[in-house]
Order: C-alpha cells, then sequence, then structure tokens
C-alpha cells in the first residue's frame, strides 16, 4: 500500500511538471519508421514520421481532401500541351535549425532539383547514398519515363519538362517521395562523409523538426517557431511506437497517449463508449475485390463473371468480415474520389437469377478456386474468413469453390501470373488520390501481365482507351466524364466483384482539437491543439 | 590456464562455423521473396525483379554469397537491413542495451532470491518452507510466461493501475546522449522521478523474465546445498563444535555456489529466449522483438544477423562462465 | 548395484525392479498427485467429444465474449464463457488437452529416437564421426531454442506439424548428449567387453546391450522434454507460428486473446491455466521418476 501511494505522488508531481512547461501530443503510432527520408521506403509509418511531419512539398493535398493545394510552390502553370510545369516557389521558407545544422540560406530551386534528380539521375553521388537503396515510388508514379528534365530558371523559379502529356503528374508532385529536401543539408553531409545522416536525422521544412529517435520506442518533435504557415499550438509532439492494438488501446486509456491509429474493429465499440475519447471514422480511400481472370474459361464470358457476383452476398461479408466498418463497393473507386460514379448500379444479389445466367452460359458443374491472402490489410481485415463466405454463397449456385493461400510474397506474385486459374481476393488504397492510381493502375492494358498489377488480366478496349484519354486530358471536367463513363463499362464487364470499401477509425482524447483525418491513410499533426 | 583456454577454443571455433553456416543457410531456405514483399500489391515486372535481386545480391551463386558473407563479418559487417536500409549491426546495437538492462536485472532478481531460498530450503529440509518454496519453484519452472506476463499485466496495469501499460520509461523524460541502459541514463541524469519511472516500467517484465532462471537456480542451490551438507567436511566440521551458521556460511555455501555459477551463466541462454516472449508481450524496444518482427518481415540480413549474434553471445558468456568455473574451482584447474 | 542386475534382466528380476521403483515414486506426494492429474487429463483428451458441451469450433453469433457462469452475464450453457467469436471455452479447453498431449508424444518420440540414434553412434564410433555430430549438437545449443524454433517454423511454414518438428530438433541435442555420454561411460565395462568377446554384433551391443542400461536418464530427460515440448509450442502458437486457427490450441487461443485482456479476464487466464496445470504434472513426475531412478539420491 505504501508502495502505491508512493507512485501515486510521484506520478502527480510529473504531471504538475510536465503542465507548466509544454504542450505535449503523444501519438500512439503503429510502428517504427525505416528511415527518416520518404523517398525510398513505401510504408505510410514511414511517411507520417518523415514527410508528415518534418517535410513539405511543392504542393499538397489540401487537409481532409484529396484536392490540390499550393504549399512550397506559391503558384504554378501548366503549358498548354501538358508538356511544361512552372512552379513558383514561396520566398522566405526556412528550413529547420536543429542541435546537428544550422541553415544560411532559405529554401531555393537547388532544393528542388537536388530532391528530384537524386532519385532520378542514377549518376548522382546521392542515387546510391545508402548502399542497396531504391526509390520504389519514384519509379512506380513512372517519373524516370515522364521527366524529361527539371531547369532552374531563377532562384525561385523551377521549370518540369515532361516527355508526354500526363494529368496525374500534379497530384503525383503532392506524394511524400516528392518532399523537398535541403540540399545545403545534404552538402554538409557528403563533405562530412555522412551521408547516411539524410536519412538519420532529416532537415525539412515542415511543422515540426526533428529531435529525437530511439527505435521502437518514441520519436521526439519540437514545433518548427519559423514554420512558413505559421508556428503549430503544441509545442512538443511526441510519437510513443506501440506495434500491438490492445496496448495502444489501453495506452490511450491510461492517458498515456492521447490520439492512435489502427485500432482493431473489435475495439471500436468500447472506445466509442469511453467518456473521454472521441472517435474519428472516415470512408477510406481504399477498395477490397476478388479479381476473376479474365482470360481463362470459363471466367472469359462476362456473363459468368456477372453470375458469381449475383450470387455474392456482401452485405454479409460486411458484418461478418467488416464488423459494419465499411460499406459494399459497387466501383473500383471508392465514394470519396472524385469521378466516382453515384449512377452505376451495382449487381444485385439474387441467387435464383444467378443460377440461371449461369445455366444460359452453358456452365455447370463449374469447380474453381478462390484464393485468400494471408494477411490482414486495410482494406481487408480477414480474407480468408471473407472467402469462406464466398464458398458458401457460391455453393448455393452449384459451383464448388476451394480455398487456397500462398504465403504473402508468394501470393502477390503467382496472383500476377497470366494464367492463373483461380479468382484473387486483393485490395488497393490509393497513393494520390487521382482515380488514374486506381482504374490505370489495377485495371489498363499495360498492367496485365506477368508482374502486372492488373489481377483479372483485364484488357477491355473501350475502357482502355477512356482511361488512356483521361490520364493525357488537362480539363478536370473532362476527367470526370471520361471516368464515369469508364465505371459504366467496368459494370457491364465485372471482371472484379467489388467487394467493399473499409472504414478508417481514428480514437483519440477528447482534449485534442483541430485533427483532420487524410483521406489517404496518412497522420499529420499540423493544426492539432491539446487542452491543459 | 591458457592452455584450458585454449583447448576451448578449439572447440568454439568450428561450432562458431557451424552457427554461421546455420544462420546463412536458414535464412536463405526462408520462403518468400523479400523484392516482391517490397513492391506490394502494385506488383513488379520480372526486369525490375531481376534487377532489384541483383542489386541486392541475390542472384550469385549461394556459395559465393556464403563466402562473401563470412568474409564481411570478419571486418564487421553484417550487412544492410532490408527495411531500414541501416547496418543490421547498428540496428542490432541501437537495441541490445534494452535487451541487456532487462536480462541483467532479471538474473540479478533471480539469484538473490533464488540462492536463499534454494539454500534455506536445503538446511531446513523436508520443513513447510522446503515445501513451499520448493513448490513455488515448481510452479515457476512449468510457467508459460507470456501468460504469466498477461496475467501480471491484467493485474497491475488493468487492476490496480500501478504500473504502466508498456515502454521504457515516462515520455516526460529524454536522455538526448544516453547509454541505452535506461536506469543508468535516468539515475544520472538527476531528473526528478526519472528513476523510478525507469523502474516502474522495467519492474513486470524483469519479474516475467527473472521466473523461469529464478526456479532453475532454487532447484539447483537446494540440491547442490543438500549434497555439501553431506559430504565428511562438513560433519566434522560440525562434529568439531563449530556453530551451524558457521558451518554452513565458511564451509558449505561456497562450495555449494560452485555448480550453481555454471547454473546461472546458462540461465543466459534461457533468458534470451524468454525475451523473445516479454519483449513482444509488453512492446519492450530489445532484439527480442526485432527477430520476431524481422522474422515476419522477412528481412535476411537481420534475421541472419540475430541469430549470429545472440548465439555469440549465448557462447561468450558460456565461454567466460567456464573460465570462472575453472578460476573457482581448483579442481577443474588442476586436472 | 552389480553387473549382474544390469544385463538383461529377466522375468521375476524386472517385476523386482518395477517394484522397487513403485515403491520409491509413490513416496513421492507430488510425483502420485502429478500422475493422476497427467492421466486424468490423458482420459479428458481420449473422451473429449463425449465431455465437451459444445463443438470447438461452432461460433454462437449470438453469444459473444460470455462470461463464466458465476459472473454477472454468464451463461450456465456455457461454463466457463465464451470467446469473441462466441466459440465455448471449456470445450476449446478440453479438445487443447488432445493437442497439448499429442504435441509432447510426437515431439519426444522424434526428439528421443533422433537423439538415441545419434548419441549411440557418436558415442559408439568416436573419432570423427563423434566429433562432428556433437559439434552440430552444439551448434543447434547456442542458439536460444525457441528462437531457432521460430526460425525453423519460419522457414517450414506455420503449422502445428512444423511447429513439432522444429522443437523435436531444438530438443534432440539433450538426448544425444546423454546418450553419448552413457554410452562412453559403459562401453569399456565388463558386460560390454563379454558381451563382445562372446560375438555380439555392433548394432546389438548398441541396442540390447548398451541402451537398456543408460535408459533412467533418458526417461527423466524425456518428461522433461515433454513439458518443455507443450510449452514451446504454446509459446508458438502464441507467436502465430504453432498451430493455427480456429485449432483449439492452448497458445493459439492466447494469442487471440490477448487483445481482449482488459475487458474479458476469462478468455486469457483459462487457456494459460490449461498449460500451466499440464505442465507442472508432468514436471511433477518428472521429479518423482528422476527421484526413484537415480541411486545416488535415493540413498541420500
Amino acid at each position: 500500500m505504501k508502495f502505491a501511494h508512493l507512485l501515486a505522488a510521484s506520478s502527480l508531481a510529473l504531471m504538475a511538471a510536465a503542465g507548466a512547461h509544454a504542450k505535449t501530443l503523444v501519438y500512439c503510432s503503429e510502428g517504427s519508421p525505416e528511415g527518416f527520408d520518404p523517398a525510398p521506403y513505401t510504408a505510410g509509418t514511414t511517411f507520417d514520421a518523415a514527410s508528415q511531419a518534418v517535410y513539405n512539398q511543392l504542393v499538397e493535398f489540401k487537409p481532409g481532401t484529396t484536392e490540390i493545394a499550393p504549399a512550397l510552390a506559391e503558384s504554378y502553370e501548366i503549358s498548354d500541351d501538358g508538356l511544361e510545369y512552372t512552379f513558383h516557389l514561396r520566398p522566405g521558407v526556412k528550413f529547420h535549425t536543429t542541435d546537428f545544422f544550422t541553415p544560411t540560406r532559405e529554401l531555393n530551386a537547388d532544393d528542388v532539383i537536388f530532391s528530384f534528380m537524386r532519385q532520378g539521375d542514377e549518376s548522382s553521388p546521392w542515387h546510391q547514398y545508402v548502399a542497396g537503396i531504391t526509390y520504389e515510388y519514384y519509379s512506380g508514379m513512372e517519373m524516370p519515363t515522364v521527366i524529361k528534365e527539371i531547369q532552374k530558371v531563377d532562384d525561385l523559379t523551377v521549370k518540369f519538362v515532361l516527355t508526354r502529356p500526363e494529368a496525374p503528374f500534379l497530384a503525383n508532385l503532392a506524394m511524400d517521395f516528392a518532399s523537398i529536401l535541403s540540399k545545403e543539408y545534404a552538402d554538409k553531409l557528403e563533405a562530412e562523409n555522412r551521408k547516411e545522416d539524410l536519412n538519420n536525422a532529416p532537415v525539412g521544412t515542415g511543422p515540426f523538426k526533428f529531435v529525437a529517435y530511439q527505435k521502437d520506442a518514441v520519436i521526439r518533435y519540437q514545433a518548427f517557431d519559423d514554420y512558413w504557415a505559421g508556428r503549430e499550438k503544441i509545442d512538443d509532439l511526441i510519437f510513443a511506437i506501440t506495434p500491438d492494438p490492445a496496448v495502444r488501446m489501453q495506452k490511450l486509456q491510461a492517458g498515456e497517449c492521447h490520439i492512435m491509429p489502427y485500432p482493431a474493429p473489435a475495439d471500436i465499440e468500447a472506445l466509442k463508449a469511453d467518456p473521454n475519447l472521441q472517435v474519428m471514422e472516415q470512408p477510406g480511400l481504399n477498395v477490397a475485390y476478388l479479381a476473376y481472370n479474365t482470360t481463362v474459361a470459363p471466367f472469359d464470358n462476362p456473363n459468368v463473371r456477372k453470375a458469381l457476383n449475383m450470387a455474392m452476398n456482401k452485405e454479409a461479408i460486411l458484418e461478418a468480415v467488416f464488423q459494419g466498418t465499411g460499406q459494399v463497393a459497387k466501383n473500383p473507386i471508392p465514394p470519396t474520389m472524385w469521378s466516382y460514379n453515384d449512377a452505376v448500379e451495382d449487381t444485385a444479389f439474387d441467387p435464383e437469377a444467378a443460377k440461371k445466367l449461369l445455366e444460359e452460359a452453358g456452365v455447370s458443374d463449374l469447380s474453381m478456386e478462390i484464393w485468400a491472402m494471408p494477411v490482414q490489410r486495410p482494406y481487408m481485415p480477414n480474407a480468408r474468413r471473407t472467402a469462406e463466405l464466398m464458398q458458401e454463397d457460391f455453393a448455393k449456385i452449384g459451383v464448388n469453390v476451394e480455398i487456397v493461400s500462398y504465403e504473402w510474397g508468394e501470393y502477390l506474385k503467382k496472383s500476377t501470373d497470366p494464367s492463373r486459374k483461380g479468382a484473387v481476393i486483393l485490395g488497393w488504397t490509393g497513393d494520390n488520390g487521382d482515380p488514374d492510381n486506381f482504374m490505370g493502375v489495377l485495371l489498363g492494358c499495360s498492367a496485365t501481365g506477368d508482374g502486372g498489377a492488373n489481377r483479372a488480366q483485364w484488357c477491355n478496349k473501350e475502357f482502355d482507351d477512356l482511361i488512356q484519354k483521361a490520364k493525357v486530358t488537362a480539363d478536370q471536367a473532362e476527367r470526370i466524364k471520361l471516368y464515369e463513363e469508364a465505371q459504366l463499362v467496368f459494370k457491364r464487364e465485372n471482371p472484379w466483384a467489388t467487394i467493399a470499401h473499409s472504414t478508417v477509425f481514428m480514437p483519440m482524447s477528447k482534449k485534442v482539437s483541430g485533427y483532420v483525418m487524410n483521406p489517404l491513410g496518412k497522420h499529420g499533426f499540423s493544426g492539432v491543439d491539446i487542452e491543459e | 590456464m591458457i592452455r584450458f583456454l585454449l583447448g576451448k577454443l578449439a572447440y568454439l571455433i568450428p561450432t562458431f562455423l557451424g552457427i554461421t553456416i546455420v544462420a546463412f543457410g536458414f535464412v536463405r531456405l526462408l520462403p518468400g521473396d523479400p523484392v516482391l514483399l517490397m513492391a506490394g500489391e502494385r506488383g513488379i515486372t520480372p526486369e525490375r525483379h531481376a534487377e532489384l535481386s541483383a542489386q541486392l545480391g541475390f542472384d550469385r551463386p549461394i556459395w559465393v554469397q556464403y563466402l562473401d558473407f563470412l568474409g564481411n563479418l570478419f571486418q564487421g559487417d553484417f550487412g544492410l537491413s532490408l527495411t531500414t536500409k541501416k547496418p543490421v549491426l547498428t540496428e542490432f546495437l541501437t537495441l541490445f542495451p534494452a535487451t541487456v538492462e532487462l536480462g541483467l536485472v532479471a538474473v540479478t532478481l533471480a539469484t538473490l532470491i533464488g540462492i536463499p531460498l534454494g539454500v534455506f530450503a536445503a538446511i531446513k529440509r523436508g520443513s513447510w518452507f522446503d515445501q513451499i518454496s520448493m513448490g513455488t519453484a515448481l510452479v515457476g519452472y512449468s510457467m508459460p510466461i507470456f501468460w504469466w506476463g498477461l496475467l501480471l499485466i491484467i493485474f497491475f496495469s488493468g487492476i490496480l493501475k500501478w504500473t504502466p501499460v508498456s515502454g521504457r520509461i515516462d515520455l516526460l523524460y529524454f536522455f538526448p546522449n544516453g547509454t541505452g541502459f535506461m536506469l543508468w541514463d535516468s539515475l544520472v541524469s538527476g531528473q526528478k522521478g526519472a528513476f523510478l519511472s525507469a523502474v516502474r516500467h522495467l519492474i513486470l517484465p524483469a519479474i516475467v523474465l527473472a521466473t523461469i532462471p529464478m526456479a532453475v537456480i532454487a532447484r539447483q542451490s537446494r540440491s547442490a546445498m543438500l549434497e555439501v551438507l553431506g559430504e565428511d567436511y562438513v560433519r566434522t566440521a560440525r562434529a568439531k563444535g563449530m556453530s551451524p551458521f558457521r558451518v554452513i556460511s565458511v564451509h558449505a555455501l561456497r562450495n555449494a555456489l560452485i555448480p550453481v555459477v555454471t547454473t546461472i551463466g546458462l540461465q543466459v541462454g534461457v533468458v534470451m529466449a524468454g525475451a523473445i516472449l516479454t519483449e513482444t508481450i509488453f512492446s519492450w524496444p530489445g532484439i527480442g522483438k526485432w527477430m520476431i518482427d524481422s522474422i515476419s518481415r522477412r528481412d535476411y540480413p537481420s534475421v541472419q544477423g540475430g541469430l549470429l549474434l545472440m548465439a555469440g553471445v549465448v557462447m561468450l558468456v558460456n565461454l567466460i562462465v567456464d573460465l570462472l568455473y575453472g578460476v573457482i574451482n581448483p579442481r577443474i584447474r588442476h586436472s | 548395484m552389480t553387473d549382474v542386475t544390469k544385463s538383461a534382466p529377466q522375468g521375476s528380476e524386472t517385476k523386482r525392479l518395477l517394484r522397487e521403483f513403485w515403491f520409491y515414486f509413490s513416496e513421492n506426494r507430488g510425483a502420485v498427485i502429478g500422475l493422476c492429474v497427467f492421466l486424468a487429463l490423458v482420459l479428458i483428451a481420449a473422451f473429449a467429444p463425449l465431455l465437451a458441451p459444445h463443438s470447438p469450433t461452432l461460433q454462437n453469433r449470438d453469444a459473444l465474449l460470455v462470461p463464466p457462469f458465476w459472473e454477472q452475464g454468464g451463461n450456465p450453457s456455457f461454463l466457463l464463457g465464451t470467446d469473441a467469436v462466441g466459440r465455448d471455452i471449456l470445450s476449446r479447453l478440453i479438445f487443447g488437452a488432445r493437442q497439448s498431449l499429442f504435441i509432447g508424444c510426437v515431439v519426444v518420440s522424434i526428439a528421443l529416437t533422433g537423439g538415441i540414434i545419434l548419441g549411440l553412434v557418436a558415442g559408439f564410433f568416436g573419432g570423427w564421426v563423434d566429433a562432428v555430430i556433437m559439434r552440430v549438437m552444439d551448434v543447434i545449443l547456442a542458439f536460444p531454442s525457441l528462437l531457432l524454433a521460430l526460425v525453423m517454423v519460419a522457414i517450414l511454414g506455420p503449422g502445428l506439424t512444423n511447429a513439432m518438428i522444429a522443437i523435436a530438433i531444438v530438443l534432440q541435442p539433450h538426448f544425444a548428449r546423454l546418450t553419448r555420454a552413457a554410452v562412453m561411460a559403459e562401453k569399456n565395462r565388463e558386460y560390454v567387453m563379454a558381451a563382445r568377446v562372446a560375438g555380439a554384433g555392433r548394432l546389438r551391443l548398441m541396442f540390447r546391450t548398451i541402451l537398456p542400461n543408460c535408459l533412467a536418464p533418458l526417461i527423466v530427460q524425456g518428461t522433461l522434454s515433454f513439458s518443455n515440448a507443450v510449452l514451446d509450442a504454446a509459446a508458438l502458437g502464441f507467436l502465430g507460428m504453432g498451430a493455427q486457427p480456429p485449432t483449439p490450441e492452448w497458445g493459439t487461443m492466447l494469442a487471440e486473446a490477448r487483445e481482449f485482456i482488459l475487458r474479458a479476464w476469462w478468455v486469457v487466464t483459462f487457456p494459460g491455466l490449461a498449460i500451466l496445470i499440464t505442465v507442472l504434472a508432468i514436471n511433477l513426475v518428472g521429479d518423482g521418476l528422476r527421484d526413484a531412478l537415480d541411486p545416488k539420491l535415493k540413498r541420500s
């Protein structure tokens, strides 16, 4: 008992001490960042810790939306042929002054060129500043073939020259890999022969400056006093790295942290019931789907695919697998994305009609494989259970399903094999909020074949023409029209069964205000305040 | 002494080579291709796959990779982690202090409680104290520690709210140039309440990790003590009218503790294995948890380096214990 | 003990030894209790389908996380409550006994067989064969056992079978070392020499003459390994690398229950308790066996 008193007394003292000094926001993050240079990595965890806190991009997504807004570039112009993007940099943007670096100049064109060319130029000494690093997003977004050159017009003007018109280009520049680093800092590191520190101790222009990182334990940031968009309301930002969702929840409830991502779906009720907490939620920018192989009989027949889709009880899947935390998908893009075609009518759940359609297509005694991924993803909490439900549904129309699974890496690879027999459960989370990032990447003709992301191997001329045209069209209204039409073609042809869009939850203390959920699934704390 | 050491080394070198083969071979056998995992849902073209594999050196013949690996080892190069692109050795060393701190506290706790428990049980052989303490030891020895940890969390963190749920120290405290040993850092920092906070965070994981070694040490101390108490020289000392306390402290204890030292040394392996579970339960940022994460991420170089370094540590500690044993037990040295 | 009793005891001699063994074993109260508990577990495992009130995998969707019957909101048809998907915990525990005993038996059989063969070969042939085998055993022992098992399971793929193989490999050096030591000690004894002179073949010598005389430590090590196997398999299950859901394995049950520790204590408490009781019972028996079989301790 004495021990307990002692502890209680000491923690009170601590709280008093903390209150007097600084406003601290503690975020229970889900894992350690891979590094602090966002360009070589692909994990959201890394982006939260690096680009969201420390860096800015030329253009950024407006908080809470996927719309593009000026950031480090005050304004920009796009030439009429769509081949030249000219950015006018914001004057007077300061880089962080930290224990390990004191900048002598403000942001200029050199920083922008450095940030991109180290990724694109293989002869740059910074291309391989750590042996074995690769720039997956830079190449994934086809930057090497799209960017012809980057010109410095003057100190505050940069011009990107493209090889072809590319409508999503601007959205790509708002992505994390396009963060702007300090060339001055890089030069200093190079001179001191410790280039790898670019990835350990970041210097950016962002709302928070990096203070310290202990792997698997904690990351510390401080509000940047000279932030170009105004100093943050909180003084300190702490990432308490807590991989286990149950532990995150306990820490949140115990007041050891103020905000946490990725609660376990089963815990959401309890979190909502807690009087000290609020739970924000938002439809995720994602889709879960079942992709048929449209080049293999009988799935090459659109009516067979349609029949199977009609036999699938998506509501039941939503209930049992997503525990209601999501919505049934009818389009390949989520409803929060621009150009979502709400006029599309989903294939109705109707086992009887499905049976008939199957008979008309001359298919009987159909046996098929359904592939269930072995891991949990943000868009799919439990693929195995989903597959079991589909198995039951399909059995009702006389289709015999065998569920198969592979180790995750194997699964990703084997599912791209053009001669694959089974239908694959998989999904996608948007990178940049552009519809091409879903329809082009996942359903375009160029993504078919071995290793491509078009797991349905679906190459439909009509659909592909529409999305190709949309990709090179600069006019937004025109693009919307093209994508809306493409969604109609998609639904008519049914290369996938669209399963669901999951909901993203963000539980936090009621003391936290000003947090805006990011539709792209990132976690940034600019603009957040905490009541003491 | 030198001959003893050389003899030991003659055993250790082939064993160490065997360990490198196991660590290297196992990791090559792991199913799943890290390049594919890096690519994710986006997929990867066969050309890009080949390019990346070549960049990471996975396309060379296996024996070339092994020799390369061995060569690099002798230069202290354990390769780069595939996830963080940082040297595996650096990663290991940043996390190692957390595990060492936890392990040392656990072993100390186990020794400080285990030895007196065993010794008194032996002295009072057959008494209720003996029965209860040995019963407890057997329960401890049979304990699934991952469950034990959860129970302690439920009770002390959940119900009583005495201890925090996870972490190493309250986030208020921060030691910029710390050694990584939180107890030490918090003590020398002079920040008010820091040390207490570190202790509060450490106490449950340490108890969990100490459970099995404590039981083993208590049982071993008891039987060693019993054996010594039956020896002629103790009986003689007793017969000569020495006080029981002197008999035990001067003659019996000293000799009984010799085998116990070996037992304590052998617990290092147990503690390492236990650390994997304990660190997982308490989200303790040490190498046990790092290994689990690395395995599930197919981070080849990290798993490989981690296996090697952990086995190396176990071997090293066993060697030290052997030497120590030689020092305190003259019979070994002379024979 | 004389060499006469050591060489191939027969008929009444075996009976006498057994009686003597039982005399010492039954003197140890703990060991007898352990044995009773263990036998009860065997019975529970054998008659699991009869004893369990529900199917271990049936999900009662309208009875999620029901507390045990004595708690508020409990339901007498689920005596120990239900888990997150409405499965009866008692039934799962009962079926889990099968898993654990099965794991123990299989692991000990594999480890014992492998270890004895390697130990006999090493001890009997000596020379480089011995050196190679024992170095390989050293290598295995140099790794923390759970870590090695974990990596092996990662290689073979998660699952109960692979977990058992991995644990057996990790445990088998102990048997090999014991057997080898015994063989080395016995090899030059008179009765072995006598058998050799009488023209006994090497295999016969190894298996019929020497092996029976080093059984005692092997039996003790066997029980120890049994409890280790149960613990390690549960640990692997807990880390997601052992038996896969929905198998009612105790460690796997704990892993699934982790997220509920502060809300539903019963899903966490009971599977762990089952593991503890099982391992404790086996260890009690092991202690009893050691005391009864070890002549040195017997005399003191």
